[in-house]
């Protein structure tokens, strides 16, 4: 809308497969926890990357870090070839711009119907006439076939038609970049079928970088492009999603086969379990 | 943080003032978007007037009976107008407007505010590359800021009219000398004190209505949690802050 479609910013035109999102050497640590530590992992244009991994391997952490509401400690992340964390507020919200981002659970607001959470970004940053507005709007509404919800609230839609309003929120700007934070957690299969296709097609048609955080392995499956499984602050595996279900590597196995234990132990690191149990200090 | 009281208070202190920094910094552009304020006038002004009225009413009456009481000891009914209109228009007006404002729109201000951030919405917005301060924030507070004071008028007239329909009507005192004496008692520097009151009451609510559920924990717990200190901390501050301006008009008397 606001920004050429495919300017990159060394001014070169840009190319299918060069990498918009590159994260270098990244550490970023929480309460002097390392979440990261040597993160490197990049994102190309026009494909479907996908990161994976277990419960609390940051992988949030990831997309804020991408996103520029947070910074590293060591490291770079570029996003279009600058760097996020040197950028100014303006600078940062001019990227941002650029992006669309589908949150957890939608994060519509609201305080506003369906027609008007995704007229939002376009009534914050543009002077279209009501016309185009409402052209728009139903524009990107039927595209997640959800047009004729226009006029209901956040609070009467299931979690499905949340998110699928979310995404088309998150288009309706046309970004270079979608980014998707745990698009499937909490759906029935229908939906989850539903939003798969939906991010295929919006990659597809659109021609969209998009970025998917997950650990619905078997859905990232049939859409991912490349696919990233972080674990313990670092990739322990990258491919395709065909290349990961093969790995021999144990971390890979065990969460691609989903087994209770493996190099992520089940137990919380505990004391002499006998020791414990007869009430005696444990050394 | 395990900051001793009186640093944390201080720390506290500085936080609210950055904020309120924050928010006057954004008042311009934020006016861009008028309708954004006037609904949160509707929001914290309209939907507190039937228990500002209400409450209006029954301390007016108290306040007519407690005069009545009293002055008949004396043989001074004719002062019930004078309490009852200094009293209002100096302290229980705007203080008690306040406090009920702080129950009924500072509690709603901070939980909606809380839920957007525990639901994302905030996140979303920067997302999208619109300020939350400038979108969310500022027209709460500023609505909050011109409700507070028209909610104490409201108040104080109404509770004008109750003192007199117990001291005149019921209790039979001259409504001639009530309404002169009241007239000679009150003058115009002790209306501007209720407007000051009230103006700075709005300030300090809505300011801390606003900054707990900005800064709530994104929990449900912690929403409730921030919903709780609005009420205990406003109140507390308004409390104090009466102390010092009764004190400081005193003084410029």
């Amino acid at each position: 809308m606001t920004e050429p479609q495919n300017s990159s910013s060394n001014g070169s035109p840009a190319q299918a497969g060069d990498a918009v999102i590159e994260v270098r050497d990244v550490r970023y640590s929480v309460g002097g926890r390392a979440i990261f530590d040597g993160l490197d992992v990049t994102a190309r244009r026009g494909r479907i990357t996908a990161f994976m991994g277990p419960s609390g391997t940051g992988k949030t952490t990831l997309l804020r870090l991408i996103t520029g509401q947070a910074s590293a400690e060591r490291g770079t992340v570029r996003v279009f070839g600058e760097e996020v964390a040197q950028m100014s507020q303006s600078q940062l919200f001019a990227l941002r711009r650029r992006m669309g981002m589908l949150f957890q659970n939608g994060a519509l607001l609201t305080d506003l119907d369906v027609y008007e959470n995704v007229a939002f970004p376009l009534r914050a940053h543009t002077d279209l006439t009501e016309d185009l507005v409402r052209q728009l709007v139903l524009t990107k509404l039927h595209a997640v076939g959800l047009r004729g919800a226009a006029r209901l609230m956040p609070s009467e839609l299931s979690g499905g038609m949340a998110r699928r309003v979310a995404l088309a929120r998150a288009i309706v700007m046309d970004p270079e970049i979608l980014i998707y934070d745990e698009p499937f957690v909490g759906l029935d299969p229908i939906s989850m079928g539903v939003i798969c296709r939906l991010i295929k097609q919006m990659n597809d048609a659109l021609g969209i970088t998009s970025i998917v955080v997950s650990h619905d392995v078997h859905e990232l499956a049939t859409i991912a492009d490349d696919s990233y499984l972080l674990s313990g602050g670092r990739v322990v595996a990258s491919g395709t999603p065909d290349e990961l279900a093969r790995s021999e590597v144990a971390e890979v196995r065990q969460f691609m086969s989903g087994l209770a234990d493996g190099p992520v132990a089940y137990h919380f690191p505990a004391g002499d379990y006998r020791a414990d149990l007869l009430g005696e200090k444990s050394p | 943080m395990n900051d001793s009281l009186p640093v944390a208070a201080l720390r506290r202190i500085g936080a609210v003032t950055v904020f309120l920094a924050q928010i006057v910094a954004r008042i311009g552009p934020a006016l861009a978007r008028p309708g954004l304020i006037v609904r949160q006038i509707y929001n914290a002004g309209a939907r507190s007037l039937v228990i500002i009225m209400l409450s209006g009413m029954f301390v007016g009456m108290v306040l007519g009976l407690l005069g009545f009481d009293v002055f008949q000891r004396f043989g001074s009914e004719d002062y019930v107008g004078v309490l009852a209109a200094l009293g209002n228009l100096k302290v229980l007006g705007p203080v008690l407007t306040a406090l009920l404002f702080a129950g009924r729109a500072g509690t709603s201000l901070t939980s909606e505010i809380g839920l957007m951030k525990s639901t994302e919405q905030l996140t979303a917005m920067q997302m999208m590359a619109v300020d939350p301060v400038r979108y969310v924030v500022v027209p709460r507070f500023l609505g909050g800021f011109i409700a507070m004071p028209l909610l104490a008028a409201t108040f104080t007239v109404i509770a004008l009219y109750g003192a007199q329909l117990i001291g005149v009507q019921q209790m039979g005192v001259d409504s001639g000398a009530y309404w002169s004496q009241t007239q000679a008692a009150v003058d115009l520097h002790d209306v501007w004190e209720g407007v000051v009151k009230s103006l700075v009451f709005g300030v300090a609510v809505s300011l801390v209505a606003v900054y707990e559920g900005y800064h709530s924990e994104p929990t449900p717990e912690g929403v409730g949690l921030a919903t709780t200190r609005t009420v205990v901390v406003s109140s507390v501050l308004v409390l104090l802050l009466n102390y010092l301006l009764t004190a400081a008009f005193l003084k410029t008397h």
